[in-house]
């Protein structure tokens, strides 16, 4: 009775994920896919031209660079101040954590082209940075910083950090405590704490929390579109501009893919990075 | 303590807190001009003035786009409650071959570049006669509302006794009954969060949204760019500013019913 029953079960759990992955599959694979092999078709032969071409222009090239660099620095500047971050969250207490969450939330209500747009305000010249900046005497004519790659990672990774801090702060609140505490007991240096125990127990989130955001930062448009505009161009932003202004769908399902693969193999490394952790452990 | 020990937990905190402030720069900037009496981007503003707010009223393209946001929304973060919970059951209930792959699969979208997934629904549209600019956006939004809804109430799945179900259909409920009276009520937590997550997401949208509007049909985000391009004054301000205030209150009512700390389990 037990074994049929459970069987019985697990022969019909599976229907329950046929609507939502039926949904994926019709309106998200499948037009990825299309999309692809629209890619390779240049009226009615299949070609790579359109790739050969797309990489035998340099100019793409710095295309490419661009957004790998910017992506990078993004996702290294958030988990430099995102990992200290998520443990005064997690150390924090009462109000002062309701303080921390708040500030984690609420600015996902600010939509992101708000946001890109209070930056430019903010860094402008004669911003309230620049003002600061010159008050405390640390520069003496204003810093150039709106239309910079600087300006474009000091928005990007405002935008982006809390997706490195939840992950993290998530692992973190699994860890136990007693852990970090017992290796300093048995004599541990606090560095060794840190790099023996710490570290190895938050690393889940810590590579969930970079796929996030490098893929993110991969992809965004309406950021650089405000904070740099048209002499920095991004892959995202070629994509934009070959559709909605060039209307050249050539040039931009090619670009799309080429960002598409991009955005694959972070997911396929992350979770192999992933997986091996586990393995590991 | 050490010193090492003292200097790191000293830089944690002073790390956490400039992250803060850094997090709420933005806010405090819209806000603060929202207010301003100057026709351009003053800050501090020269004095203070509600103008913004009354030209808010006078305008009447964004009343539409707020509204079709909105409901986008609601009906996309709903579609996705649905088919989230009913994947992630599956996932975590079921023996079958292939349930890590179907849980990555539907988080994926998140990680996808949204112009990309926005360019293949609209080719795929096309492709097979679909104009309708209303459905079309629902349809390209649960795309990226599932994941976050899938994410949490897997996590929170994974921590329930589902011997409570079999005991509820010992007494005498039809298995869809069951999940409803049992399984939903545990739920409400997760689902609270993650459709807060999901309607944001949403109503932030705007790389899938530009190539699925048409000219009657646009979105809070596409409006507002197309605003700050043509004449940028600080009536964006002013509707951000209300935008804001809207979320405080939805997140003071979510603390009261599940806890601040639960939402920050993404």
């Amino acid at each position: 009775m037990m074994g049929t029953g459970a069987k019985g079960k697990a022969d019909r759990t599976w229907l329950l994920a046929v609507p939502g992955v039926g949904y994926l599959v019709v309106l998200y694979a499948l037009p990825l896919g299309l999309l692809l092999l629209a890619s390779f078709r240049i009226p009615d032969a299949f070609t790579v031209s359109a790739y050969v071409d797309f990489f035998g222009d340099p100019f793409n090239w710095y295309i490419i660079w661009n957004t790998l660099r910017t992506a990078l620095l993004t996702s290294g500047i958030c988990l430099l101040i995102g990992y200290p971050a998520a443990f005064a969250l997690a150390w924090s207490k009462g109000w002062v954590q309701v303080v921390f969450l708040i500030s984690l939330i609420l600015p996902l209500s600010v939509g992101i082209v708000v946001k890109a747009f209070a930056w430019t305000i903010v860094l402008r010249s004669d911003g309230v940075l620049n003002q600061t900046l010159m008050m405390l005497g640390l520069t003496d004519e204003p810093v150039r910083l709106i239309f910079t790659e600087t300006g474009l990672v000091f928005g990007a990774v405002n935008v982006f950090v809390p997706f490195m801090i939840m992950p993290i702060y998530s692992v973190i609140r699994l860890m136990d405590p007693r852990l970090p505490e017992a290796a300093r007991t048995l004599g541990g240096s606090p560095l060794y704490v840190f790099w023996k125990v710490i570290v190895p127990l938050t690393i889940p989130g810590v590579i969930a929390g970079i796929a996030f955001v490098f893929s993110l930062a991969l992809a965004m448009y309406v950021i650089p579109t405000l904070l740099v505009g048209e002499r920095f161009m991004t892959l995202s932003q070629q994509i934009a501009r070959s559709y909605l202004y060039l209307r050249n769908e050539t040039l931009g399902s090619t670009v799309a893919v080429v960002l598409l693969v991009f955005s694959l193999i972070v997911i396929v490394a992350s979770q192999w990075v992933a997986g091996k952790v586990r393995a590991n452990a | 303590m050490t010193w090492t020990e003292r200097i790191a937990r000293v830089l944690v905190w002073v790390i956490g807190c400039a992250v803060c402030i850094y997090l709420m720069a933005p806010l405090f900037v819209t806000i603060a001009v929202s207010f301003s009496s100057s026709p351009v981007f003053d800050l501090p503003p020269p004095s203070w003035s509600l103008r913004w707010y009354e030209s808010l009223a006078d305008k009447r393209g964004f009343l539409p786009s707020l509204s079709l946001s909105v409901q986008i929304a609601l009906f996309s973060t709903g579609i996705s409650l649905v088919l989230g919970t009913l994947a992630a059951i599956a996932v975590v209930r079921g023996r079958f071959p292939g349930r890590e792959t179907i849980s990555t699969f539907v988080v994926s979208p998140l990680m996808m570049p949204g112009l990309v997934i926005g360019i293949a629904l609209l080719q795929f549209l096309r492709e097979i006669g679909y104009r309708d600019a209303y459905t079309g956006l629902i349809l390209g939004h649960v795309i990226v509302t599932l994941p976050f809804v899938m994410r949490t109430v897997q996590a929170s799945l994974s921590l329930f006794d589902f011997s409570l179900i079999d005991a509820a259909r010992t007494l005498g409920l039809s298995y869809p009954k069951a999940l409803l009276k049992v399984l939903v009520p545990v739920l409400s937590p997760a689902y609270l969060s993650s459709g807060l997550f999901a309607f944001l997401a949403s109503m932030d949208n705007y790389p899938i949204s530009i190539f699925l509007t048409d000219a009657r049909n646009k979105t809070l985000p596409i409006q507002i760019l197309e605003y700050l391009e043509v004449r940028p004054d600080p009536t964006i301000a002013a509707i951000s500013s209300l935008l804001i205030l809207f979320t405080i209150i939805v997140l003071v009512i979510a603390d009261r019913l599940v806890g601040l700390r639960r939402m920050a389990d993404f």
